[in-house]
């Protein structure tokens, strides 16, 4: 009796446990959307892929960091993979902050990350990179798009001041004035707003308070910081998590990577940034947002300031963008895996690599910047 | 042991002062010595590795660690502190706790004193299947079913016990991602321990305590209420004990269902707050090196008060000694 009982009951456990299985499955298969556009982009550009000019190298380096760039690196290292046999790029999408802890330790060949060395880790890389330090090159751009969720009104748009009250709980309804004088078409509903941010600490709250501070310092007094800092509004764990709450909650606002708007088919903001027209959160506008972006590292580093772009006026220019880089060490590069992290790295920041960026919500680099990004590559010893 | 087996040999003879001893009980002692020692090793080094990591990083933070609502290592300079954190998890463990124990001592008793066999067994498998369902799927569960649900109930008590405070809801509208709807489901996920430990203890209580209550003319309930409750008073309070710890610690289905923000709010409707477990989950990964030391400060703090929890439930139970098993 009591032995039978403990195999009923183990068979039960062993029953729950598939069926949750099965449930996570689904649950992650249904989540990722992304997946699709990925291999219809890699699938489009494998016969220009192996057509172009990768020099190939052999071996097996590791990287990690950014999530942001993730689909793009998918993308890239299947490309590379099927061109040159031989060849192992394992890129683990970790976050930016692991991806720098383990470039410092040694056991990354390049990390990505969506933000620049602080000096700290600057100093901290010169240990790994025997006579050299890390350096960032600017890799994967994109821009940030602001999703809403309003029934019966498309085609919202706002600016930054408007962005940063809302965002800071100043302005709590949707016929507010200053939404209605943007849009004075439109027929705005009496709703409360609804806004989500991120709740764990992310790269993408870290460049849109940027945006915020640059492009409305008067609505926006907070320094911009990875973790959120505005009053008010719904925090969410992930970008798919904003993504999902704004698609479920009426009169919600957050923002997330393109991406994310596209696979969930939800509207996004157009930004009025005082050229003729609002412009709309896309590959191609977001890339003419980057080509106002200075470099400001010194020396092979290519870190960049945006401040330019969000504050522009050019027209079909997307102000808010965040850029990723690759992080490496200008010299110092450990000798067996440097060959196949120029190959590689030379792969991506050719046209070639930057051309399939923007089938997966991502925007190439403008050319002025890829080029000194290619050149930096080229002296990586 | 040595009342409860039988001597395989004969009893010593009087007068001998020491007992037969052979290599098989020097292993066995020797290796259960091993043991204990092994159990004070581990919580040593977890503390003295907390300890070294959350002393620098203390030492550099530019606000009170205490006091402080906000958590921004990375800013410079830094400024953290736990007073949110601790408050939020604090609150939902207690919101746990209050809903989470009758009812388990309610399931268990059920199960033991008044369900007929079969569906006494029946739900004792379920609520078995209740612990074995990962925090990530009651965090699922929680986001996705749970906050919609409560929408209404979160609307009632506002609109009936606002005035009290604790049940004011600044925003109507706001989705019920808040510390009361934590600590519901952290009330769902402690159920099975505390039910199954308190359904054990229960049933350990000695047959002759409730047939003598019952031949003096006793109903269930009096039987329940003056032989079974006090003899298993201490190991419930055990058994909440490991519930509360595991409330306490919930990492993945707070932060999937909590929407965490720096902000104290009496309001347990509001969207606000955070624990430690979920401020470490939601900080780690974007946090530099300084970054997670900070968090180890915070993880220090949390392992303090589960410290000086379960030293006060040891205080409790030796305090109602008299009614415990091993002295009836």
């Amino acid at each position: 009796m009591k032995l039978q009982r403990k195999s009923g009951m183990r068979a039960l456990t062993v029953g729950a446990a598939a069926i949750t299985g099965a449930l996570v499955l689904t649950a992650c298969g249904s989540d990722n959307n992304d997946s699709g556009s990925d291999s219809s982009t890699s699938s489009s550009s494998s016969t220009s892929a192996a057509a172009s000019s990768i020099s190939c190298a052999k071996g097996q380096i590791l990287s990690s960091g950014s999530t942001a760039q993730q689909n793009a690196m998918e993308a890239w290292v299947k490309n590379y993979q099927q061109a040159c046999s031989g060849a192992t790029i394992n890129y683990k999408p970790s976050s930016s902050g692991q991806g720098v802890i383990d470039f410092n330790q040694g056991t990354d060949a390049f990390a990505g990350s969506d933000s620049p060395l602080a000096p700290d880790e600057i100093t901290s890389s010169q240990k790994v990179c025997t006579s050299g330090e890390g350096i960032d090159l600017p890799m994967v751009g994109g821009p940030i798009a602001i999703g809403y969720n309003l029934p019966g009104v498309s085609n919202l748009v706002l600016d930054a001041p408007t962005l940063a009250k809302i965002f800071n709980s100043k302005i709590t309804t949707w016929n507010d004035p200053a939404i209605k004088k943007l849009n004075p078409s439109a027929n705005l509903p009496s709703t409360k707003i609804q806004s989500f941010h991120r709740q764990d600490d992310s790269g993408t709250t870290d460049n849109l308070t940027k945006y915020l501070g640059g492009a409305a310092k008067a609505d926006w007094p907070y320094p911009h910081a990875k973790a959120w800092a505005g009053k008010g509004g719904q925090a969410v764990a992930q970008s798919s998590g904003v993504a999902s709450q704004v698609k479920q909650t009426e009169g919600a606002i957050g923002y997330f990577e393109l991406s994310y708007a596209t696979a969930d088919q939800i509207p996004t903001v157009k930004i009025a940034t005082g050229a003729s027209q609002p412009v709309e959160a896309t590959s191609a506008n977001a890339s003419a947002g980057i080509a106002q972006a200075k470099v400001v590292g010194t020396g092979s580093d290519l870190a960049l300031d945006l401040s330019a772009a969000y504050t522009t006026k050019a027209d079909n220019a997307y102000p808010i963008v965040l850029v990723t880089y690759e992080i490496a060490c200008d010299k110092g590069n450990k000798s067996d895996t440097l060959p196949l992290t120029k190959s590689f790295l030379n792969y991506i920041a050719s046209a070639d690599g930057q051309g399939q960026l923007a089938g997966a919500g991502y925007a190439p680099l403008p050319d002025a910047i890829a080029t000194k990004v290619r050149s930096a590559i080229s002296a990586l010893s | 042991m040595t009342t409860t087996a039988p001597p395989p040999t004969a009893p010593p003879p009087p007068g001998r002062a020491k007992t037969v001893s052979r290599p098989g009980d020097r292993i066995f002692a020797g290796l259960s010595r091993g043991s204990g020692i092994f159990v004070l090793v581990i919580m040593g080094a977890i503390a003295l590795f907390l300890t070294v990591r959350a002393v620098s990083a203390i030492s550099k933070d530019h606000a009170n660690f205490f006091t402080t609502f906000e958590w921004n290592a990375a800013l410079t300079p830094p400024k953290f502190g736990i007073a949110v954190l601790a408050y939020g998890t604090v609150v939902s463990a207690v919101i746990a706790m209050v809903i989470a124990v009758p009812i388990a001592v309610g399931i268990a008793l059920f199960i033991t004193h008044y369900a007929p066999r079969r569906l006494g067994d029946v739900i004792a498998y379920v609520i078995d299947l209740l612990a074995a369902v990962p925090s990530i799927i009651y965090g699922l569960w929680g986001a996705l079913f749970l906050v919609p649900h409560l929408r209404g109930l979160n609307l009632w008590l506002d609109h009936y016990l606002g005035w009290t405070v604790v049940f004011h809801k600044a925003d109507p509208n706001s989705t019920p991602r808040s510390l009361f709807t934590v600590g519901i489901l952290l009330a769902i996920m402690i159920l099975p321990i505390i039910t199954n430990v308190s359904r054990e203890v229960i049933r350990q209580v000695p047959k002759m305590h409730e047939e003598a209550a019952l031949a003096l003319g006793a109903t269930r309930w009096e039987v329940i209420r003056m032989s079974v409750l006090p003899f298993a008073r201490s190991g419930i309070i055990s058994a909440s004990m490991l519930g509360l710890g595991r409330a306490l610690g919930e990492t993945m289905a707070v932060a999937t269902v909590l929407s965490a923000s720096p902000t104290l709010s009496a309001h347990l409707l509001d969207p606000a707050g955070g624990t430690f477990s979920q401020n470490i989950v939601a900080k780690f990964g974007e946090a530099t090196q300084y970054g997670r030391d900070a968090l180890i400060a915070s993880g220090l703090v949390l392992f303090v008060i589960t410290l000086l929890v379960n030293g006060a439930a040891r205080l409790i139970i030796a305090r109602r000694k008299e009614y415990s098993g091993a002295n009836a």
